[in-house]
C-alpha cells in the first residue's frame, strides 16, 4: 500500500489537521500508511489532495487535547495525534483513560509542555513603554512551541484599556483597546529596548531575595533559562547568588545588637490612644466610613441623654429618618414614642439607635421602599453598635425587632419565642417587637391586641429600669 | 522612577520579604472593564523567580517599616537599626499599576509596621486599596495583611477591598510569643481570625464581597523550640477550625541587625520542606497528626526521608499495597505516588491491569514506591521488611546548604 502525504502549513495548523482527519478516517486509512509532512509550500511532492469529509464524532476529551497539542513545535505532533484519533475510533473509545499507555502519556506530556509554555507567556511577558505622548507598550517574546494566538486573549482580558503589541518570532499581536489582530513575525529590534520603571523593577526583585535561602536550581525549575534574556530583572542573578554567603556571613558574624528599649509602653499607649472616648468621636469614624450599600443621605445615629438609664436598639434608619438624620422619627418612630409616653417612659430621657445606622432601600417610582438588612450587614454594623453600648454602660437594653436581637447577641433568634428578660453580653436587656410591625398588622382588633402587648412590655421595661436604679442593684447583669 | 522612590522600595521590599504567605490564588475569575486594569486567574501566576527559588507574584511591600512593636524575630522591630521608610498612599498606589502595566505582577501584597496607632495603619491600607479600585478601576490582585489590634470595623471595611486577608500567627505556642513577641497575644490573634473566618463565611452566603480568597497565616519556624508536632497541631486547628486556606511555614532565617535572643544561624531549609510535605498529608491524603507525630523523633519530622515514608517505613505490617485492587485512601499512602498519581492508577486500571513500567509513566516517584507496591509483575517480597531500606531509599540533597 502507498504511503498518503498530508502537508500542513508551519504553526499551529489546526484547520488543516481536523479536514485531513475527517478525510483520512472516511476513506479508511490507517495512521501505518499516512505521513504527515510541514511546509510553506505545499504541492511540491506530490500531497494528497484533501477532499471535504463528513465531521468525525470524538469525546470532547480528545478534541479539547488536539487543540492544545497542534501548537506544540515538535514536527511529529500531528502524526501523533492521528494515531490517537485512530486508536479511539477503532474500539478504544476511554484510551485517554489509560493514563500509562505509552502513546497517551507521550501526548499528555507535550499538551503539559505547551500548557506551561502558555503559563509561562503570560507570566514572563514584559512590556515596555513606546516612545511617543501616548502610552502605547510593546513586548518581545520567544515561545517554545505554537502559541500566540492562543496565549492573546488572556492579555486582552487584563490589559483591556491599554493599546499593546506583543511581537515574537512566530507571528504579533495587536490589541487597540478594541480588537486584536495578529500579525506577521518580527524581531527584538521591533520592540522598545528600555523603560522607565524597569530599574526599579530590578531594584525590587534584587531586595526581595534571601541571600540565606539561595536555590539557584529550583529557581531554574520554574524560570528556566531560555526565558532570561527577555526578562529585565534576571540581569541581577548572576550578582545576587555571587554575594549570598558573604552577605549571610556579615549578618552571621555581627554581634547581635541588644535592644535599646524593651518596654511596650508606646504600642499599647498608641493602642489606647485610638479607642474612640466619646460618642462624638465614634460617630465620625461611622460618618467616615460611608455606607456599606450605597443609596443612604447620610449615617443616622442614635439620639438622646449620653448617660440614658435605657437605650432602645431598632433596625435601621427608614425613609424619613434618611432625610432628617435622626432616628425614629418616621410613622413607627411617631408610635414607638407614643406608647413609650403611655408606658411612663419619657422619650427625651431614653436613648434611641439603630443596629445599622444607614437606610437600604429599592427605589419603585418616587418611593424608596425600606430592604432589610442582611445577617452580614447586621455584624458589619455590629462593632459600632458594641462600642456605642462600651460608652454609654445603659441599666437597660432594649432590642425591638428580630434583627436588633441578631445585632446585640450576635444570633438569629426569633421574637415569638425570645420576648421578655434577655441577657446581652454584660448587659441586661428585654426583647420585644419593632413598632414598625404593629403597623403592617392588617385588621384593626389585631393591632389594637398587638399594641397592648407592647404596651405592657414597655411597662415591664419601664419598672426593671426603676427597679435597677431604687435597689442600687448593679447595672451589669452577671454573666 | 525617580531616585528616591527606587530607594524607598527597595527598603520596603527588602523589610517585607520575610512574609511567605503571598500567593494570589483563589481570587473569583474577573477580567477588566473597558476603562479599567487588570484580570484574576483561579490559580494565580508567578512573574518571577529570585535565586532562592521563591516566587514573585504580587508587589510585596511595607506601607512602612517604622513600628511601635518590638517582636524579636522581626527585622523591623521598633529596637532594630535597619534603615526607615515610609510610602505615601499615592506612591504604592503609582507603582502598583505601572507595574502591573508592565506585566510585572499580579497585584499587590500591603502589609505594614504599626506607625502612630493600629487603627491609623490599618486605614492608610485601606486607602491604598481604595483608590486602587475606585480610582483605577483595577481589578488585580490585593492582598491586606490585617493588624489583630486594628479595631473591628476597620478590618470589615478592608474585607471589601481586599481578595485576601490575612493575618500571621507567627509563633506557634503561647510561651513562644510571650517571649519572642511581647505585645502580640496569641489569644487575641485567633479571635481575629475566628471573626474573619465568620464574616468570610457569611460573605460568602451572601453573595457578597469580603476577603473572598479566604484567610492565610504564616508560623515562622526555628526561633525557638518549638516541636514539629506542635507546630503541626497548631496547623491542623487552624485549617480545622477557621477554614485557613494556607498555612505558610517560614523557616527563620538571620536578619540583618539580629536580636541577641535569636538563634543566628542558616535557616533550616529542609525543615520546613517536610512541614510542608506534612501539611499535605494532613489536607489531602487523610493523614491525621497524630500518625505523622507517631512517626516522627521527639516530636520532629525526619530530615532524610518525607513524612509519608517515614510512616510507611513504621508500618510496614500495611505494605505491599496492590496496585491494581487497593482502594484509594491506601494508594494515596504509598510512598512516592502523589495524589494525582493515585486518581490516574485507580481510572486506567479499569481498562488494563498495571505493570511496573505503567506506574512509572504515572509518577516521578517510582523508586520510594517499588518497596510498597505490588503490580502485575512485580511484587516486593522480603525487601519491604530489611533493616536498611530506610538507607536506601534516602535521597541525596538536591541543594548543599550554604553553609556545609
Amino acid at each position: 500500500m502507498t504511503l498518503h502525504r498530508i502537508t500542513l502549513e508551519t504553526g499551529a495548523d489546526l484547520h488543516t489537521f481536523r479536514k485531513a482527519v475527517r478525510w483520512l478516517i472516511a476513506e479508511e486509512l490507517a495512521p501505518q500508511h499516512v505521513m504527515f509532512a510541514i511546509d510553506d509550500a505545499p504541492g511540491l511532492f506530490g500531497d494528497e489532495t484533501v477532499s471535504e469529509a463528513p465531521p468525525v464524532a470524538i469525546p470532547k476529551g480528545v478534541s479539547r487535547l488536539i487543540e492544545q497539542v497542534v501548537c506544540h513545535s515538535d514536527p511529529e505532533r500531528y502524526a501523533l495525534l492521528y494515531g490517537l484519533v485512530w486508536r479511539v475510533l477503532n474500539g478504544e473509545r476511554d484510551l485517554l483513560e489509560v493514563a500509562s499507555d505509552p502513546l497517551v502519556h507521550r501526548i499528555d506530556l507535550m499538551a503539559r509542555s505547551v500548557r506551561r509554555d502558555l503559563h509561562k507567556m503570560h507570566a514572563f511577558v514584559r512590556f515596555r513603554r513606546m516612545p511617543g505622548e501616548l502610552e502605547r507598550f510593546a513586548a518581545w517574546f520567544e515561545p517554545e512551541h505554537f502559541i500566540l494566538e492562543a496565549a492573546a486573549p488572556f492579555f486582552v482580558d487584563r490589559f483591556r484599556s491599554m493599546d499593546w503589541t506583543i511581537l515574537t518570532p512566530i507571528g504579533s499581536a495587536r490589541w487597540d483597546r478594541h480588537e486584536l489582530t495578529f500579525g506577521p513575525p518580527a524581531s527584538r529590534e521591533d520592540a522598545p529596548d528600555e523603560d522607565s520603571f524597569e530599574e526599579g523593577w530590578r531594584g525590587y526583585y534584587e531586595s526581595v531575595f534571601n541571600p540565606a535561602r539561595v536555590n539557584p536550581t529550583a529557581m531554574r525549575a520554574e524560570m528556566p533559562k531560555k526565558y532570561w534574556r527577555n526578562m529585565p530583572e534576571t540581569a541581577a542573578i548572576p550578582g545576587l547568588i555571587q554575594t549570598a554567603a558573604q552577605r549571610v556571613e556579615r549578618m552571621i558574624e555581627q554581634e547581635a545588637t541588644m535592644p535599646a528599649k524593651r518596654t511596650p509602653e508606646r504600642a499599647i499607649q498608641a493602642m489606647w490612644d485610638q479607642e474612640p472616648k466619646t460618642l462624638e468621636e465614634l460617630n465620625a469614624i461611622i460618618a467616615k466610613a460611608g455606607p456599606l450599600v450605597p443609596g443612604a443621605t447620610q449615617a443616622v445615629f442614635g439620639e438622646g441623654p449620653h448617660h440614658a438609664e435605657i437605650v432602645f436598639v431598632g433596625e435601621q434608619p427608614g425613609d424619613q429618618e434618611d432625610l432628617q438624620g435622626r432616628p425614629f422619627v418616621g410613622p413607627a418612630g411617631k408610635l414607638l414614642t407614643k406608647a413609650m409616653r403611655e408606658a411612663g417612659i419619657e422619650r427625651e430621657q431614653a436613648y434611641l439607635t439603630n443596629a445599622v445606622k444607614h437606610f437600604k432601600f429599592e427605589q419603585r417610582g418616587h418611593r424608596r421602599i425600606h430592604s432589610k438588612p442582611t445577617a452580614g450587614e447586621v455584624k458589619h454594623y455590629r462593632p459600632w453598635l458594641m462600642k456605642e453600648l462600651e460608652l454609654m454602660r445603659p441599666k437597660l437594653v432594649v432590642a425591638l425587632g428580630a434583627t436588633a436581637v441578631l445585632a446585640l447577641s450576635g444570633k438569629a433568634t426569633p421574637i415569638t419565642r425570645s420576648r421578655g428578660r434577655a441577657t446581652f453580653g454584660p448587659y441586661q436587656g428585654y426583647i420585644t417587637v419593632h413598632p414598625s410591625y404593629l403597623l403592617r398588622l392588617p385588621d384593626e382588633a389585631t393591632k389594637r391586641e398587638a399594641y397592648q402587648a407592647f404596651l405592657s412590655d414597655l411597662h415591664r421595661i419601664h419598672d426593671l429600669a426603676q427597679a435597677n436604679l431604687e435597689t442600687g442593684e448593679l447595672p451589669l447583669a452577671a454573666e | 522612577m525617580d531616585e528616591k522612590l527606587s530607594k524607598k522600595l527597595r527598603i520596603l521590599a527588602d523589610a517585607a520579604k520575610y512574609d511567605a504567605s503571598c500567593s494570589s490564588s483563589g481570587a473569583p475569575k474577573r477580567k477588566s472593564d473597558p476603562d479599567g486594569l487588570g484580570s484574576t486567574v483561579g490559580t494565580g501566576i508567578c512573574h518571577a523567580y529570585t535565586p532562592d527559588g521563591r516566587c514573585v507574584s504580587l508587589l510585596k511591600i511595607l506601607l512602612t517599616n517604622y513600628c511601635l512593636f518590638n517582636c524579636a524575630y522581626c527585622v523591623n522591630r521598633r529596637s532594630s537599626n535597619v534603615k526607615r521608610a515610609k510610602f505615601s498612599v499615592d506612591e504604592v498606589v503609582t507603582l502598583t499599576v505601572e507595574f502591573y502595566k508592565r506585566n510585572y505582577i499580579e497585584g499587590l501584597f500591603l502589609s505594614s509596621g504599626i506607625i502612630r496607632s493600629p487603627d491609623y495603619t490599618m486605614e492608610q491600607m485601606i486607602l491604598v486599596a481604595k483608590k486602587l479600585r475606585r480610582d483605577h478601576g483595577f481589578r488585580g490582585y490585593i492582598h491586606l495583611k490585617t493588624i489583630p489590634e486594628a479595631s473591628p470595623w476597620l478590618i470589615e471595611e478592608a474585607g471589601l477591598w481586599a481578595d485576601r486577608l490575612s493575618i500571621n500567627l507567627e509563633l506557634p505556642t503561647e510561651q513562644s510569643l510571650e517571649q519572642l513577641a511581647p505585645e502580640k497575644d496569641g489569644a487575641s490573634i485567633e479571635t481575629a481570625m475566628a471573626q474573619m473566618f465568620e464574616r468570610i463565611e457569611e460573605a460568602r452566603e451572601e453573595r457578597r464581597h469580603f476577603s473572598p480568597a479566604g484567610q492565610t497565616t504564616q508560623m515562622i519556624v526555628g526561633a525557638d523550640e518549638t516541636t514539629d508536632t506542635d507546630v503541626l497541631r497548631k496547623s491542623a486547628t487552624l485549617y480545622g477550625h477557621y477554614a485557613m486556606k494556607r498555612v505558610y511555614y517560614s523557616a527563620f532565617s538571620p536578619i540583618p541587625d539580629s536580636s541577641a535572643i535569636l538563634p543566628l544561624k542558616s535557616p533550616p531549609l529542609m525543615r520546613e520542606n517536610r512541614l510542608y510535605q506534612a501539611d499535605w498529608l494532613l489536607r489531602y491524603y487523610g493523614f491525621d497528626v497524630d500518625e505523622i507525630a507517631s512517626s516522627s523523633e521527639k516530636g520532629m519530622l525526619d530530615l532524610d526521608i518525607d513524612p509519608k515514608l517515614a510512616w510507611a517505613l513504621k508500618n510496614r505490617h500495611r505494605f505491599p499495597v496492590d496496585v491494581n485492587r487497593a482502594d484509594r485512601e491506601m494508594l494515596l499512602r504509598v510512598p512516592g505516588l502523589g495524589a494525582r498519581a493515585v486518581d490516574k492508577i485507580v481510572v486506567a486500571r479499569k481498562h488494563t491491569t498495571l505493570r511496573l513500567e505503567d506506574v512509572a509513566r504515572l509518577t516521578s516517584g517510582l523508586k520510594r514506591a517499588k518497596p510498597f507496591l505490588i503490580t502485575a509483575d512485580h511484587h516486593p517480597k522480603a525487601r519491604l521488611d530489611k533493616l536498611d531500606l530506610r538507607e536506601r531509599l534516602i535521597e541525596k540533597p538536591e541543594q548543599l546548604s550554604l553553609f556545609v
